[in-house]
């Protein structure tokens, strides 16, 4: 330090609080406002959301395009399939790479806080630790929401406009509509589940490997198991789930309904909150 | 004085070995208490424990009359220093005292007076982790500072400051404790606490060993001596040993004598006709006292890790 900085003490003019005076208790706003101010000003939430954006929007443009493309030498089996379910080019791939930022942005909320010590700081300011990770997933699940419907509607529209009649599409389609707007209801669930991954497993490294390999690659070995019993497991793990809200009225390995299906992944969201909220009170800082 | 801060048989252990062990004691508003032990004495964990980061395995701590979790406002009534960094790298240190203010209700402006009580209102939107260690400290005061809070939890304040932040922190915890607030901090440095703190806990192996003010540390240490220095040493310490002294040479012409005043060994030597040359009470060092009275802790200490 250069600077020379008598101390000037807080009974002068810097002691605004004032003591014995009211002081207003600090309810869940406050602790939505502090969550927020830590959220916006750390580089990996901006990071998180930037190739979030150019994930989803790049991939249905491009997913689009290719469609057009390969219009012309594609077989007619596959042509109807395409257009029988556009939903699978417009909405479920850009969805789908948007997820891996969101589950990174969602784990390091806290992980990023117990990697650098902020958590002290965080638990001295909110010593009522359930609260504190209340606000932070309210905080994070309505960020996601909200980002995630600014850019699935417009890559929706966009994709739309590319495909043009070849694969008829509208928003005005229930289907459409309901996956779009499901879009963000499933990414912001998403980004919960890894909050709750994240608050479970505190370090960043160990709590990215386990969710991505929970979204990528469990999904893919599921879908192996054979007969019923197989299909239901599929069905009902978290990350498959969920995706009911993207998909179209077509042929799928998962059995549920759009909406079970996203109510399943809500329960299990909360399932592995539960515990995580649990351990945050119990274990030391 | 009030009670502020107390601790009632605190015992935490880690892996099965108690870091603190049925601790008691209590912080009095109005003075700079210092928290004074070796390294691994267990002042950071009782710190943690006290704030409510840590959990006790049994005993509790309270401030005002209540554990910290219980505070509505935390950082309104308590400011804490931890010795270790709590900033996110990569947050300005205004953002990571906004969001502190956002949660205990603070009005924004109360930020920025802060960054300027501390010095740092011009590094106010560089990321903190690009902060000197010193900086890092300030800003750790500023955070500490932001709720106006009546009681100072500081854990080694002084740690990585040039000696110019020495004495701003020093200050600082004066000034504090002379407006009637309650000051603890921890050192593990006697000199720097004999000239801040008006009262003492020392701890070690997480127990109390001392708890008084720090002029009766010093006068408490069995090692407070009399240098003599007299041609007829044998003889005179002949005579203070029959009289009850407890006498070591120190040389020739010296001998250094505990348990007995220097003006009785004057007299004796006035009676006898000796000549003497030097007569010279010798109290410890803070440090030395220190090291007394801390002695046996850390020898178990180094013992016990050698068993480990």
């Amino acid at each position: 330090m250069t600077t020379t900085t008598p101390f000037t003490t807080p009974a002068g003019p810097g002691r605004s609080t004032g003591s014995g005076g009211p002081v207003a208790r600090a309810g869940f706003g406050h602790l939505m406002a502090a969550e927020w101010t830590k959220i916006r000003s750390v580089r990996s939430t901006v990071w998180s959301l930037v190739v979030m954006v150019v994930l989803t929007v790049g991939f249905t443009v491009l997913m689009a395009a290719i469609t057009v493309m390969n219009w012309a030498t594609a077989s007619p089996a596959r042509q109807r399939q395409m257009t029988a379910d556009p939903l699978a080019l417009l909405v479920q791939p850009g969805v789908s790479s948007a997820q891996l930022a969101v589950c990174v942005l969602g784990v390091m909320v806290i992980t990023g806080e117990y990697s650098t010590g902020a958590i002290r700081s965080s638990l001295l300011a909110v010593p009522r630790r359930v609260p504190m990770l209340a606000a932070k997933a309210a905080v994070l699940g309505l960020l996601v929401l909200v980002i995630t419907e600014l850019i699935v509607l417009p890559s929706f529209l966009i994709g739309a406009a590319i495909l043009g009649e070849r694969v008829e599409v509208s928003l005005t389609d229930p289907e459409a509509l309901r996956a779009v707007t499901g879009a963000g209801l499933y990414l912001a669930l998403q980004a919960l589940f890894a909050l709750a991954v994240g608050t479970l497993l505190r370090h960043t490294a160990a709590a990215i490997t386990c969710i991505l390999a929970l979204v990528l690659m469990v999904p893919n070995l599921l879908a192996m198991l054979p007969g019923e019993a197989g299909r239901t497991i599929y069905s009902f793990f978290p990350t498959v789930a969920g995706r009911a809200i993207l998909v179209g009225d077509v042929p799928q390995i998962a059995s549920l309904s759009p909406w079970a299906g996203l109510g399943v992944l809500a329960l299990w969201t909360a399932a592995l909150l539960a515990p995580a909220a649990y351990l945050l009170r119990r274990r030391d800082a | 004085m009030d009670r502020v801060i107390e601790a009632y048989e605190l015992t935490k252990r880690y892996g099965g070995r108690a870091v603190v062990q049925d601790l008691s004691f209590s912080v009095r508003a109005g003075r700079v208490t210092g928290f004074l032990g070796p390294n691994g004495a267990g002042k950071s964990t009782t710190m943690r424990l006290i704030l409510g980061l840590d959990r006790p395995d049994s005993g509790r701590a309270t401030i005002s009359g209540r554990p910290y979790r219980e505070l509505a406002a935390p950082l309104r009534a308590v400011g804490a220093l931890l010795d270790a960094k709590a900033v996110h790298s990569g947050r300005s240190a205004y953002d990571h005292l906004l969001h502190l203010a956002r949660s205990q209700a603070l009005p924004r402006t109360r930020v920025q007076e802060v960054l300027e009580i501390v010095g740092l209102g011009q590094v106010a939107r560089r990321r903190a982790g690009g902060f000197s260690l010193g900086m890092g400290q300030r800003l750790g005061v500023a955070a500490a500072l932001l709720g106006d809070p009546e009681v100072l939890v500081l854990d080694e304040p002084v740690n990585g400051l040039d000696p110019e932040g020495v004495v701003w922190i020093r200050e600082l915890m004066k000034g504090m404790a002379a407006e009637g607030r309650t000051v603890f901090v921890s050192s593990h440095l006697m000199n720097e606490m004999a000239v801040t703190a008006d009262h003492v806990i020392v701890i070690g192996r997480g127990r109390v060993i001392a708890d008084c003010g720090m002029d009766e540390l010093v006068r408490r240490d069995p090692r407070t001596s009399v240098l003599v220095r007299t041609p007829d040493a044998g003889r005179l310490g002949a005579l203070i040993a029959a009289a009850g002294g407890d006498v070591s040479t120190g040389g020739d012409e010296a001998l250094t004598v505990a348990g007995m005043e220097a003006h009785r060994i004057g007299e004796l030597a006035l009676d006898a006709r000796i000549v003497v040359h030097e007569l010279t009470p010798r109290r410890a060092s803070l440090e030395e006292a220190f090291m007394e009275l801390t002695r046996d802790s850390v020898e178990y200490a180094d013992s016990d890790r050698s068993r480990a």
